[in-house]
């Protein structure tokens, strides 16, 4: 068991170098980019708007009750809420939501073109399948996911606004010199950091689980699931060690 | 021309082909025919490399297929074409765009260029106005077309179809199988065709291997089938008993 999982993790790594190669021809490679940024990009917009707005306002509500009636400044809230999900609610549940949008499609695309040996007959042509099928999705991912995750924590952050002081007893000035204070830049950038990483992880798990597909539509479904697993496993892996590099 | 050289390949400990030396030659409709299981998939795509053989060569000409490096083998494949069983046709692309992808994908010529090269191929596959279809949109006869000329678009020098009449009725597998003939002749390629139909067998065997358990049992053209009296070519072309006495008696042989 442990063995098979050191097997695919070598598997991943001897995979990945051959995804980085050079294009054959840069004008398909952007193309085919730029229309992975529409699917992955545009397309997570919806998913990304309606999880912020209810993970900031939950967050807002949750962070009142515990800390409403205690000792602690109340605008010290406002600074909590912006300090979670900058740090940690909006790179990390963006990209487990994603994980589950994006992985689960790339293995299921991926798959099913290894399953209708369409990866063979591209091989056949000459094209290097690993570099033209993963790496417009990586760069199309590392440019939209970081870019989604900020759109993620400004929704979320506004919408946990407007949850305390509609349905909490905030005065929103107090709220907002919360949101203000000890502002620090670095924090941003561990989110981007995060999202960078999570970005990679979701594209390349997901393409790996799909390249080496065997079998019938059965498999094709189990390695959309696996996609959204060990891509989830590896984002919280991921999101420890650089919680831990980064501010331990 | 392409060698095989006493190709062998396992899974496991199972051994699908025991040494297979064949020369399939230029300009010929080289047949690789066989029961079901008999290992003609595991021959074929050991020959374009998408199995490995455990032991043995391949030459495409004077080039040792296995001895090149991935970037060598990739420019070699810019001169091969394949015809898969499933057609492989990319679903989310028009018929034009499939045919179109190779070109793209390998070539400098001007989009023009490219839109002329590409509907010469759909002509010659006599395909016309369906440039603007998708693939599930079209017969399965058609796609079987589109894959012929996604397959001859570069002007391969080898052409390997699996199976490239399965699916479809009678009729129309024999328009395929002399449509892949005249090309071959057209063009001069070596073409490998791996089938279990018999009326390919006789329509368009100039060379062929008969694969029985892995292993090379009969070799020859169309015109050797009928006269031969070897037990492997009676069971596999004329499986049917009635079929089997019938010929015997056209040669005068002695039914075995
Ligand atoms: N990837 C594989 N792993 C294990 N065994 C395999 C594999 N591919 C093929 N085989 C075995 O090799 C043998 C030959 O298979 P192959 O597909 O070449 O037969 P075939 O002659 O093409 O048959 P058909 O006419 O039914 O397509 C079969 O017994 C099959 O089980
Ligand atoms: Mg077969």
């Amino acid at each position: 068991m442990i063995k098979r999982q050191f097997y695919h993790l070598g598997e991943y790594v001897l995979w990945l170098r051959k995804v980085f190669s050079r294009p054959e021809k840069f004008k398909m490679y952007y193309k085919e980019t730029i229309r992975q940024i529409d699917e992955i990009g545009f397309g997570s917009l919806k998913i990304v708007f309606i999880i912020s707005v209810f993970i900031g306002a939950v967050t807002a509500v949750q962070l009142s009750y515990q800390f409403g009636d205690s000792l602690i400044p109340v605008y010290y809230i406002g600074y909590a809420l912006r300090e979670m999900e900058i740090v940690e609610l909006a790179p990390t549940i963006t990209s487990l939501v994603l994980a589950g949008k994006i992985g689960s499609s790339i293995a299921a695309e991926i798959g099913g073109m290894r399953q209708k040996e369409i990866i063979d007959a591209m091989e056949i042509m000459g094209v290097n399948t690993q570099a033209y099928l993963v790496l417009p999705k990586i760069v199309a991912a590392m440019f939209s996911i970081p870019m989604l995750i900020i759109l993620a924590a400004a929704l979320s952050i506004f919408s946990g606004f407007l949850a305390a002081v509609t349905f909490g007893d905030f005065i929103p000035s107090d709220f907002i010199k919360g949101l203000t204070s000890f502002y620090d830049s670095y924090t941003v950038i561990i989110m981007i950091i995060k999202s960078f990483f999570f970005s990679f992880i979701i594209v390349t798990v997901s393409a790996y689980h799909g390249y080496f597909v065997k079998g019938g539509s059965i498999e094709l479904g189990k390695s959309g699931t696996k996609a959204v697993v060990y891509s989830d496993i590896f984002i919280l892996v991921f999101d420890y060690l650089i919680a831990q590099l980064m501010m331990g | 021309m392409i060698v095989a050289k006493n190709i062998h390949k396992s899974f496991g400990d199972k051994e699908v082909l025991k040494g297979i030396d064949f020369v399939f030659e230029k300009s010929k409709t080289n047949l690789i025919i066989g029961r079901s299981g008999a290992g003609k998939t595991v021959l074929l795509k050991a020959l374009v490399g998408l199995i490995a053989p455990t032991k043995g060569e391949v030459w495409y000409d004077d080039i040792n297929f296995y001895n090149l490096t991935i970037k060598e083998v990739r420019k070699l494949r810019n001169k091969v074409g394949m015809l898969f069983q499933g057609n492989a046709l990319f679903d989310s692309m028009s018929i034009e765009a499939n045919v179109k992808f190779p070109l793209d994908m390998f070539t400098d010529m001007s989009e023009k260029e490219k839109l002329k090269q590409v509907n010469s191929v759909l002509d010659r596959v006599e395909l016309e106005g369906v440039n603007n279809k998708y693939p599930s949109e079209i017969s399965g006869g058609m796609q079987k077309r589109v894959g012929i000329a996604r397959a001859i678009v570069m002007e391969p020098e080898y052409l390997f179809c699996d199976e490239p009449n399965s699916g479809l009725d009678p009729k129309t597998a024999l328009i395929i199988d002399d449509l892949i003939k005249d090309i071959t002749d057209e063009k001069e390629m070596t073409t490998i065709i791996n089938t279990h139909d018999m009326n390919s067998v006789m329509e368009i065997g100039e060379n062929i291997l008969l694969l029985d358990q892995g292993k090379v049992v009969w070799t020859g053209d169309k015109d050797k089938i009928i006269k031969s009296n070897n037990k492997f070519i009676d069971d596999f072309i004329f499986a049917s008993p009635f079929l089997k006495n019938m010929k015997n008696k056209a040669f005068g042989l002695k039914n075995k």
